[in-house]
């Protein structure tokens, strides 16, 4: 069997690159699957499907962490709508402002120069 | 783990290392080595008499190998499961199902760390993970901080009762000589704390310390023909549910849950049974989430269940009786030093902090971010 042409987090980055946040879905468990891997963590089936979400989500628990120097900071787990969960931060946002059931949605941000670019999320109503 | 036999072997021997702030350039290697040598003569055997071997670290990444050098033994039989802090109720459970294969006799249990001489993170390196640390989580505690997060919007837990946690250990810690904390703490002053992640302040965190130890693990028959009272293992179960928080299925219910079930089995006991609980408390949040996994308490009730003293000496229920990773010690890796206090509480040596009514332990190791759970239940003879 030939080497995979490209790996899943390189797909993943890819579809930020194109301002897409893209999850896999497995078809064996008919749920989405989050982070990206080889294979499915419901059934063992190497049968993953890319999608794109559609961005929305809501906060599922939320720490706002207090670095020995610099502002506070938001940390989150957003649950998507397509069913997945990833870690992630609320911008636009007072940090200690976010609350779980928050409405959310996602925006690529670009850290720019090595850093590839990330899904970040924002109130949905703002 | 159905396979493991109730009382099968003991816990024959246990000592701590030098704990807190040890002498300058002592090793990690060293301070497995002082636990050992203090665990064998704490039951009568010697270094020629140990023919199991087991070991986990952060600080030396082929921990078992380094000490089988350190030592110059040749085990026949050697385990070095990384689990994190509940490594070495991992151990107890392999050491167990080792004895009862005859694959060895006399199996040892060792750790050590020296990450408050060295520094946190030259202790213990952080992986990357392309997924989270963008976000930059203050690891371990952040992680910790979410499932707190959770359990005060399900459960109405308050900040308060996190606290009455850390307020707890530190009386505990009061009554113990080898505990770091030597201070009494109240709930007002855990809430004026330096914030670390919301909802926790640095006292609702473990400490950052030095420290080691070892336990001795033989057959009953054997440990009964040794100098102190065995600490018969009754039961050993695991639950690991997941590696990174955002994998965590549920922020409110751990793999202590499958952990403790599967142990109770074993034992033929229920948390009614227990009369000491030495659990893994890095953050307040985990003595509530494992009270309520292990049967203590229904879920969602942790937070009152640990208020008004109740886990306090004199309380309803001891727990932590050293005084925890909050307020005793807390090497990183911290797991063996509960198995430690067990032993000594099921044999009355505890002083101060000895429990009346000692039969029955429940040790629940954590390790990760509430990753991998492992229960051991020890017993006094009276159990057997």
């Amino acid at each position: 069997m030939p080497n995979a042409a490209t790996s899943p987090l390189a797909t993943y980055i890819s579809h930020l690159e194109k301002g897409e946040l893209a999850y896999q879905f497995s078809p064996a468990a008919n749920r989405a699957v989050f982070f990206p891997r080889v294979i499915c963590p419901f059934t063992g089936s190497d049968t993953l499907e890319w999608r794109i979400s559609a961005g929305r989500g809501s906060v599922y628990a939320t720490t706002v962490v207090y670095p020995a120097e610099g502002a506070p900071f938001n940390v989150a787990l957003i649950d998507c709508d397509e069913g997945f969960r990833l870690m992630n931060r609320v911008d636009d946002v007072a940090p200690e402002q976010v609350k779980i059931g928050m409405r959310v949605k996602f925006r690529v941000h670009r850290p720019g120069g090595e850093e590839p670019p990330m899904p970040v999320f924002s109130p949905e109503a703002a | 783990m159905d396979g493991l036999k109730r009382g099968a072997a003991a816990i024959a021997g246990a000592a701590e290392s030098d704990l807190g702030q040890v002498a300058d350039g002592m090793s990690p290697m060293d301070l497995c080595a002082q636990g050992i040598s203090r665990a064998l003569a704490d039951c009568g055997l010697a270094l020629k008499d140990v023919d199991g071997l087991f070991c986990a670290m952060t600080q030396q990444r082929m921990s078992i190998v380094s000490l089988i050098e350190y030592l110059g033994i040749a085990p026949k039989f050697i385990g070095s499961s990384m689990t994190g802090g509940s490594s070495f109720e991992f151990h107890v459970a392999h050491a167990v199902a080792a004895i009862q294969a005859g694959l060895c006799n006399v199996a040892v249990i060792a750790y050590g760390s020296t990450q408050r001489s060295v520094g946190r993170k030259q202790a213990s390196q952080r992986e990357v993970n392309p997924y989270e640390t963008p976000f930059r989580p203050f690891l371990p505690a952040s992680a910790y901080a979410l499932a707190a997060s959770r359990h005060m919007h399900q459960y109405g837990t308050t900040r308060e009762q996190l606290a009455a946690v850390a307020v707890a250990a530190r009386d505990w810690a009061l009554l113990n000589p080898a505990a770091w904390e030597k201070k009494p703490l109240t709930i007002e002053a855990v809430l004026a704390s330096r914030m670390i992640s919301y909802p926790f302040t640095v006292r609702d965190c473990c400490l950052v310390t030095d420290g080691g130890g070892a336990i001795v693990i033989t057959s009953a028959e054997r440990a009964k023909s040794l100098k102190k009272p065995p600490a018969y293992i009754l039961g050993c179960g695991h639950g690991v549910t997941h590696m990174n928080i955002s994998s965590m299925p549920d922020l409110t219910v751990t793999g202590a849950k499958a952990a403790g079930e599967a142990a109770y089995k074993i034992a033929k006991l229920s948390a009614k049974d227990v009369d000491v609980v030495e659990l893994y408390d890095a953050f307040t949040v985990n003595t509530i989430l494992f009270l309520e996994d292990l049967g203590f308490c229904r879920k969602g009730e942790g937070g009152a269940f640990v208020s008004g003293g109740n886990i306090a000496p004199k309380g309803g229920l001891p727990v932590n009786t050293n005084g925890g990773g909050l307020s005793y010690c807390h090497p990183g890796m911290y797991g063996l030093l509960i198995l430690i206090e067990a032993v000594r509480q099921l044999r009355g040596e505890c002083g101060a902090r000895q429990v009346a009514k000692h039969d029955v332990a429940m040790v629940h190791g954590n390790g990760g971010v509430l990753s991998a759970q492992a229960s051991v239940i020890l017993g006094t003879g009276a159990t057997v």
